[in-house]
């Protein structure tokens, strides 16, 4: 992939240990042409490092999944240049479970397709299943799972693809409260003991706190990044501390200040 | 799993806690009775006219004298011969437009030239009766197997293909994307993602595509009379030249039964499918 991906203006770079893992610079995105094309990025740069959490907060329309597309390789970007350290895995807002296969076999496709040998699949995928604490679930299909075990069947899928970067796009919104507080705390620990790079859509600006080391927002037409913050409060947060509130606080009014108010 | 499987508990599958013996034997019930009521009141009216005296009984024999000719006419070797020529040629004739269909479906579905050209001729031909066929078909091949065949796959292929057609059309986009993200080409995409998720709708072709293929076959063998040759539709048009109507009506059963147990035969494949993807209508 690399070379064509080179063309295109996405590279996969030799990481080193103490560089970022992720290099995007001066990255714009147009749809269409003419007087109906859409600038959906505008010169976006961002760096982020190994290891690190980082959740992007935007108002709907400010580019955010664009982004995610563009890292993950889906989508090309119109100018500008990014470098993707490691494979990236991807985590949608809904669970994307294809009905027809079972909780394991929907995590063992993701083995099939990169193209792990047939016997270790399905070890495999029933260790992935314990690892987001699904044991025993492993025979149910889809539709006899709740919400919340879906989505921790597709975290599990995620996982499988052995990814350095994982990117989500507000895979907990439409989970209730207390489900996605759950999910909170096993993304957080799964993340961490597996050493991954994340980087977390979300229009939800305590989640947000609550879950990155380092807050981006983005300002909507055109999509760009207008402020940035490190989050330096111990893990494991708790959402609805007076901590994580203020901050969220905080950094909404600097939301509307650039005159975006669509975030809660 | 803690907390979660607490405070949501999950649906499990009811069928399942039932033992597999007694599932099957009430969904046998459940499958059997509608029909068996659907055939007593046919029955039951059938045999209200013949009382009324509309008809003399050598052109509308009663259900008895029916039966009977049926029971009779099951111990024949005549009768078994016909209904495998008949059978044989349905299954030939629906793996032929089987694979016709199919092919003709993903090709179209795929390529989008051909999908504004094809498209719509094949919901065109849908429409057809394929009886209309026949004096054509008769005209290319003779009075033979090839002229019956021609006309079934004509008859089921375009159901088959469109089943296909609509399946992958109706394929969520996000199937799609997920394939694509866990990094599947083409043809993986296609085996493991599109056809599979198109099955439903695939199936449904199929359904339709066998009850084109049994009329068809129907109006051909009526049509399409080979000497030496008994069909199901060849004893059909004997018994009228030779007005035997017990035979006429009890080759009319025949047809009726055989068409109504491979229908439900995909129907119940169909239910398996929607059952396994969580798609029972309640």
């Amino acid at each position: 992939m690399s070379l064509m991906a080179l063309v295109k203006g996405h590279s996969v770079p030799e990481s080193s240990p103490d560089g970022p893992i992720l290099r995007i610079e001066n990255v714009s995105k147009v749809f269409g042409r003419g007087p109906e094309a859409t600038v959906a990025l505008q010169d976006v740069s961002l760096e982020v490092m190994a290891g690190e959490f980082v959740t992007i907060v935007g108002a709907s329309g400010c580019g955010k999944s664009t982004l995610l597309n563009l890292i993950a390789d889906l989508d090309q970007p119109t100018s500008g240049t990014l470098e993707v350290g490691r494979k990236t895995a991807f985590m949608f807002q809904e669970a994307t479970l294809l009905p027809w296969l079972t909780a394991r076999q929907n995590v063992e496709i993701a083995l099939k397709l990169a193209k792990v040998p047939k016997r270790e699949r399905a070890p495999r995928a029933e260790e992935l299943l314990e690892t987001v604490r699904l044991t025993g679930w492993g025979d149910k299909r889809p539709h006899e799972l709740s919400g919340g075990m879906r989505q921790r069947v597709a975290l599990a899928r995620c996982l499988a693809q052995d990814a350095g970067i994982v990117l989500m796009d507000e895979p907990l919104g439409a989970l209730d409260a207390m489900t996605r507080d759950h999910l909170h705390d096993e993304i957080e620990s799964v993340a961490r003991e597996q050493g991954l790079t994340v980087i977390f859509v979300t229009h939800n600006m305590r989640e947000a706190i609550r879950l990155g080391d380092r807050v981006i927002l983005m300002g909507s037409t055109p999509g760009r990044i207008v402020y940035e913050e490190a989050i330096p409060l111990p893990h494991p947060r708790v959402m609805d501390s007076p901590e994580v509130a203020t901050r969220a606080a905080a950094l909404t009014a600097r939301l509307k200040e650039q005159g975006h108010t669509h975030v809660g | 799993m803690s907390a979660d499987g607490s405070v949501l508990t999950p649906v499990v599958d009811e069928a399942a806690e039932v033992p597999a013996g007694a599932g099957v034997a009430r969904k046998a019930w459940a499958w059997i009775w509608p029909k068996g009521l659907a055939i007593v009141l046919v029955l039951a009216i059938w045999q209200v006219v013949v009382w009324s005296g509309w008809r003399p009984t050598y052109v509308l024999p009663s259900p008895a004298e029916t039966l009977q000719t049926l029971w009779t006419m099951l111990g024949t070797e005549r009768f078994w011969s016909a209904l495998q020529t008949t059978l044989i040629r349905a299954v030939v004739g629906f793996a032929l437009a089987l694979v016709i269909g199919t092919s003709i479906g993903v090709l179209v579905a795929r390529v989008r030239p051909l999908r504004l050209a094809v498209g719509s001729l094949i919901t065109g031909l849908q429409t057809m009766p394929s009886i209309a066929w026949f004096p054509f078909a008769i005209l290319l091949f003779g009075l033979n197997e090839q002229a019956i065949l021609f006309v079934v796959v004509l008859g089921a292929a375009p159901s088959i293909a469109n089943g296909v057609i609509s399946g992958i059309d109706h394929v969520p986009p996000s199937f799609v994307r997920l394939g694509k993200v866990l990094g599947a080409g083409t043809y993986s995409l296609y085996r493991d993602i599109v056809l599979p998720a198109a099955l439903p709708a695939y199936v449904s072709g199929l359904t339709q595509g066998w009850a084109f293929a049994w009329r068809s076959l129907m109006a051909g063998e009526l049509l399409v009379i080979i000497a030496e040759k008994p069909s199901l539709g060849a004893n059909l048009e004997f018994a009228r030249q030779f007005s035997k109507a017990p035979q006429l009506l009890a080759t009319m059963l025949v047809i009726l039964i055989v068409g109504m147990l491979v229908d439900g035969l995909f129907s119940a494949y169909a239910r398996h499918v929607r059952h396994r993807r969580g798609l029972d209508a309640k």
